[in-house]
């Protein structure tokens, strides 16, 4: 909301000098927020001229310039700029005539651009000064030609400041108004906080006087379909006012302060009808009475009923749209736009003057279904005073009177329906108990009055009856909020609540730290991507086999091309890694820890109901509601490229390829101890021979809980990357409800180990892991460790074959191993390996 | 060896004082001489050896007649003591000259030195969130989640958000479609506020760090997906002047202890009542200035209606601020892109800690 000072200081006492800082200030200690400072930007000086003479003067380029004798100040006095009180000036317009009052600015004065006004040398004259159009002041749009002071109705005398005549030193504030406070929308309700604010004294620009009641204009409220239990109309006020001149200007004052406040002048009874919702906060519809055909009523549309809109549109209404029709049909969208047919022009002689107040879900859902939002609708959503429309139309009817020349009729109506706002309880204590500060009985009755409650004596505490515009103050707390507000919430003490002991971080918030952690102090960079992304991102990360991976998609998505819901992070860590690439790193290793939305098949998701507000739901609608969220697991993803240990002295650079991304893998298992194990597998996206599905065994059998590898080379190409991406993604939710909270400790044995190497010859396709498992399981309970050391392939193992070579760690729990017991042990193992894969020991 | 001594006449002493000083002046030469570890094992050898000369005059002992035989005695065994120690200083000198010699040999150049580790990083605002909730942990409190897909009855209807409230228009919020089956991306963390309260005992005492969405478009100050910080506390007597005191609490340990705490009256739905918060940030670049910092008020009765709360008898307060934002008037960060595109240099700045 933008308020000019000089309007507010018409309704509440400003210090003289009140700047928009010092409104500001005052302001937002009552909880209207500073948005922007507007203002004319003309200065200097700039006065009024009276052209006393010119001749016209045909340039070689086609165009005639006036050579004008302005005076600029009473004859024989000093200019405003201090120079003579007469001035040469050169004018390209000829929209005047000798003996007009125009705007000189004089050298020194700038206009908006900022456009310097200087004496300078121009078609062989020396032009000290120039003479303005409205558009060059920032007034308004025309530019037609100079502004001529006698179409604005003004004959000020030469050298009168003409800044302060049309109003151009004024300027406003503009606060940001909350949805609660709809009343703010007007010069009334900012002079009225601003008085909250400093206790300057307010008067209520709706405090007028009411000269003609009206009677006999036929309006009926027919709403058959109100919407929540709400007829659509609960205010309509008609007045008319006929034989108006709607040609005579704007007042200056009247256009400046309509400028100043967003809106452009359009013609006398329009910025009148503007003009008063401005000040009064109540949205004023004016209809050319001779364009009407019959009686108005208030209906809901029809299904497929038109109406073409103030804008020229023909908008197609819905059965839920409020409207106002006449005998010819639709006239007007209630609240949010008029019609065409019965608009007001300048051929218009009588007017009807509607105020009527609209339900706010009406007009709010009316407004966003065609896209309408308006002055007019923005008030009727936050809701408007219903007591001011009879104020609000006899001001409109005053200001055509006075303005436009027009003469009040009898002729009106005034349907009033609107429930009076109903009394509070506020018990004693209330406001202490909530606010914390112990104000005094005084204080509260006062600022409850003060906001223009009733406020009455109560067996339990007060009795509140808010005013009609605070359709807020429903309960206690909102009128404890009024209080602590007025009062001001620098009153508000610190004290620091002592809360029960807690129980810490839980234990999945533990881990998710030590696996980023893990990560990051292994070189990994931590990132945060975008969610969004294309069907086929999750088709292909999404699932191991091609086919459709059942996906959450957005209704209203940023990118249209990206509409749906990760099912896994790797799309946004490749993305990344792309960005980085193009900004010149090349050895990348990322990782992100994050959630993914992975809808099961055929499952409907969702409900088709909302529990309303205020109530706990039912076990089952809640069970209901849970049910219908899709799962959402945390994943732990990591993407590598280039180099994972770069060039350096006395050591090659070692690219990364699919053992980091099983590394990665071993480091998230590490750090919430979940024995994880690498199997061969297969993954759309990844290279079918670097491809690890990885598994934890559990008693029900292996368990897949993500996959490591290289990406398909044709897959890190379409995303831009280099042929090798090392790449390994983990469902960390699943791992994190895998990991043994309370391991049994296994008693540390201290008696020597005995430690043998194995070598095993095996056909090259059995995987070195299964042998490895092979070994262990037939070794027993004396092996303490294997571990895979070489694998060797080429002369002297058999074509088509490899040797393993492990090594081994023996140890026993209550004697010192013999070399035989261990080596014993170890054949245990090869016999198990031969049963199984054919191993042989090599030599 | 020509200077071994001679045997003496029968009847008297075989072991001249001469002949005692002329080894051990022979050994003593040999033993300095010795430029090596093998050097000086020679010399051992030959001066302190089975076969050396000292050893055969020790051997000559026996004979010598009684009255002299222990001043003799002496005299043989401090010559061979001096020969030994001699031999034990000059070992010693020479293993540390070796030692120093093979160091010396052995020195790098430290600056170019390589580094096989890589730097990582964790994200800034990962971090921030961490040392958000660990200072609430700290005070008592919990951490609370939900999901980031919601319902919207958690995400409004349960916030006390009319079905017909502004906020609710799909300007503002990401539908999941089709919209008629109520689900949304979070618009804010309040949703937390909620399951938290249906599904913990009172009191509840929790902070509610998360991401969330709203559909503005990615620029140097929107960012469609971002992240908040949302505390709740509901007990029996809490008033505004506790959510002042937390409030302020935790800007200092954020802040420094000169941080405090501004409150405008605002408005949100599920307040009342409602209060824009701003901390003065002493550190600010350019100077101590207020910094607008979140929103907060007392939990509106209809929230704690919806969580089956009797309003009459517990209340509480919430509040809740952007980690970005934070971030970015802590770090002195203008560009909101930087924290969202991943950029590694980004991280990078800040290392493992926030």
């Amino acid at each position: 909301m933008r308020v000019p000072i000089s309007w507010l200081a018409e309704y509440v006492d400003l210090p003289e000098g009140t700047t928009v800082a010092d409104l500001h200030a005052a302001l937002v200690k009552v909880g209207l927020e500073e948005e922007a400072e507007h203002r004319f930007d003309v200065t200097g000086p700039v006065v009024v001229g009276e052209v006393l003479e010119y001749a016209d003067e045909p340039q070689s380029n086609g165009k005639t310039i006036r050579w004008c004798q302005v005076r600029v100040a009473p004859e024989g006095q000093r200019s405003a700029d201090g120079g003579a009180d007469v001035r040469g000036i050169v004018c390209g317009a000829h929209n005047f005539a000798v003996g007009d009052k125009v705007v000189v600015t004089l050298p020194g004065a700038v206009l908006p651009g900022p456009f310097p006004i200087a004496a300078r040398k121009t078609y062989g004259h020396v032009s000290d000064g120039m003479i303005a159009s409205a558009r060059e002041l920032g007034l308004g749009d025309e530019h037609s030609g100079i502004l001529v002071l006698s179409t604005l109705g003004l004959d000020p005398e030469p050298g009168t400041d003409a800044l302060s005549l049309l109003g151009l030193d004024d300027a406003a504030v503009e606060v940001n108004v909350t949805p609660d406070r709809g009343y703010a929308f007007s010069v009334r309700g900012i002079a009225r906080e601003y008085s909250h604010s400093t206790g300057a004294t307010f008067r209520d620009p709706a405090a007028l006087p009411l000269a003609v009641p009206g009677d006999g204009f036929p309006v009926t409220i027919d709403d058959r379909a109100p919407i929540r239990g709400r007829v659509g109309a609960s205010v309509f006020v008609t007045r008319v006012v006929r034989g108006i001149d709607p040609t005579r200007p704007t007042p200056p004052w009247m256009a400046s302060r309509l400028r100043l406040a967003g809106v452009r002048s359009i013609s006398l009874p329009v910025d009148i009808t503007n003009y008063v919702m401005f000040e009064l906060g109540q949205p004023i519809h004016a209809y050319d009475l001779d364009k009407l055909a019959g009686g108005i009523v208030v209906r809901r549309a029809e299904q497929g009923e038109t109406l073409e809109t103030l804008d020229g549109q023909i908008r197609t209404l819905s059965p839920e749209d409020l409207l106002i029709t006449d005998d010819s049909g639709p006239i007007g969208l209630a609240g949010v736009m008029g019609g065409a047919t019965t608009e007001v022009s300048e051929t218009t002689r009588d007017v009807l003057i509607e105020a009527a107040n609209f339900d706010p879900v009406s007009i709010a859902r009316t407004a966003r279904r065609h896209k309408l939002p308006s002055e007019a609708s923005k008030r009727f959503e936050r809701g408007v005073d219903p007591a001011v429309a009879e104020a609000a139309a006899a001001r409109v009817v005053q200001l055509l009177v006075d303005l436009a020349g027009g003469t009040v009729d009898p002729l009106g109506s005034g349907h009033h329906s609107f429930e009076p706002p109903a009394p509070v309880e506020l018990p004693e204590g209330f406001v202490a108990r909530l606010i914390g500060v112990d104000y005094s009985a005084e204080e509260i009755r006062s600022a409850l009055a003060r906001i223009g409650a009733q406020v009455e004596e109560h067996p339990a505490g007060l009795r509140v009856t808010p005013p009609t515009w605070r359709p807020d103050l429903v309960d206690a707390p909102s009128l404890a909020e009024e209080v602590a507000r007025l009062a001001g919430y620098d009153r508000i003490p610190s004290v620091l609540p002592v809360a029960p002991p807690g129980r810490g971080l839980t234990r999945s918030q533990k881990l998710r730290r030590s696996v980023s952690q893990m990560l990051a102090a292994n070189g990994a960079v931590e990132v945060l991507a975008f969610p969004f992304v294309r069907r086929e991102q999750n088709d292909l990360f999404g699932s191991p086999e091609a086919g459709e991976v059942p996906a959450v998609r957005l209704a209203n998505p940023l990118d249209a091309e990206a509409p749906f819901l990760r099912t896994s992070l790797l799309p946004g860590l490749l993305e990344i890694a792309h960005r980085n690439r193009s900004r010149g790193f090349v050895d990348l290793h990322l990782f992100e820890v994050g959630a993914t939305f992975r809808p099961e098949p055929g499952i409907e998701y969702g409900t088709d109901y909302i529990p309303p507000i205020a109530a706990l739901p039912t076990r089952e609608v809640l069970a209901s509601i849970e049910a219908g969220i899709p799962p959402q697991p945390r994943h732990v993803a990591t993407v590598l490229t280039g180099a994972a240990v770069p060039k350096q002295v006395g050591q090659d650079a070692i690219p990364a390829d699919w053992r980091d991304a099983l590394t990665d893998v071993q480091r998230v298992a590490a750090s919430l101890r979940v024995p994880v194990r690498a199997v061969q597998g297969r993954h759309q996206a990844f290279h079918p021979g670097r491809t690890a599905r990885i598994v934890v065994d559990g008693p029900a059998g292996e368990e897949t809980v993500g996959w490591a590898g290289e990406l398909l080379p044709a897959v890190a190409e379409a995303a831009d990357l280099p042929a090798v991406v090392a790449a390994a993604e983990l469902d960390l939710d699943r791992l994190i409800a895998l990991s043994d909270p309370d391991p049994h400790a296994v008693p540390i044995r201290a008696l020597p180990a005995a430690t043998q190497d194995l070598s095993l010859v095996v056909t090259m396709d059995v995987p070195a892991g299964d042998v490895l498992r092979a070994v262990a399981e037939g070794a027993g309970e004396l092996l303490e460790d294997i571990r895979l050391v070489d694998d060797y392939r080429g002369p002297g193992v058999p074509e088509g074959t490899k040797s393993l070579t492990f090594a081994l760690r023996f140890r026993a729990e209550d004697r010192t191993l013999t070399a035989a017991e261990a080596t014993a042990a170890k054949l245990a193992g090869v016999a198990v390996a031969a049963e199984r894969f054919g191993a042989s020991l090599r030599e | 060896m020509s200077d071994a001594p001679s045997p003496a006449p029968s009847g008297g002493n075989p072991i001249s004082q001469e002949a005692v000083e002329s080894a051990v002046e022979a050994a003593l030469a040999a033993v300095a001489g010795a430029s090596s570890t093998a050097e000086l094992k020679a010399a051992r050898t030959a001066h302190a050896g089975e076969a050396s000369a000292l050893a055969k005059l020790n051997s000559l002992l026996r004979q010598v007649p009684g009255p002299e035989k222990a001043a003799t005695g002496k005299l043989v065994g401090s010559a061979r003591g001096r020969v030994n120690q001699a031999i034990a200083q000059r070992e010693a000198e020479l293993a540390e000259a070796e030692t120093a010699a093979r160091l010396a040999a052995e020195q790098v150049d430290v600056t170019a030195a390589s580094t096989r580790w890589q730097p990582g990083a964790r994200h800034p605002l990962t971090l921030l969130q961490e040392e958000v909730a660990d200072i609430f942990v700290g005070m008592g409190w919990e951490i609370a989640e939900g999901p980031e897909l919601e319902h919207e009855w958690f995400n409004f209807d349960a916030l006390n958000f009319d079905e017909d409230h502004p906020a609710r228009a799909m300007q503002d919020t990401f539908f999941v479609a089709p919209p008629e089956r109520h689900l949304v991306l979070r618009t804010h963390t309040s949703p937390v506020q909620v399951r938290s309260l249906i599904e913990r005992d009172l009191p509840v005492y929790v902070l509610c760090p998360g991401r969330v969405y709203r559909t503005d478009e990615f620029d140097a100050t929107h960012l469609p997906v971002f992240s908040q910080f949302e505390g709740l506390a509901i007990d029996k007597g809490l008033t505004m002047a506790h959510l002042r005191g937390t409030l302020e609490h935790f800007a200092r340990i954020m802040f420094g202890d000169e941080a405090r705490i501004r409150l405008r009256p605002n408005y949100f739905p599920f307040t009342e009542p409602s209060a824009e918060m701003d901390v003065w940030h002493p550190a600010a670049k350019g100077g101590a200035r207020w910094v607008e910092w979140g929103g907060c008020g007392m939990v509106n009765p209809n929230v704690l209606r919806a969580a089956g709360i009797d309003p009459d008898e517990y209340q509480g307060f919430a509040f809740g601020t952007g980690i970005e934002r934070t971030l970015q008037f802590r770090n002195d960060l203008n560009d909101m892109r930087d924290m969202a595109e991943g950029d590694i240099r980004f991280s990078a700045q800040f290392g493992m800690v926030g």
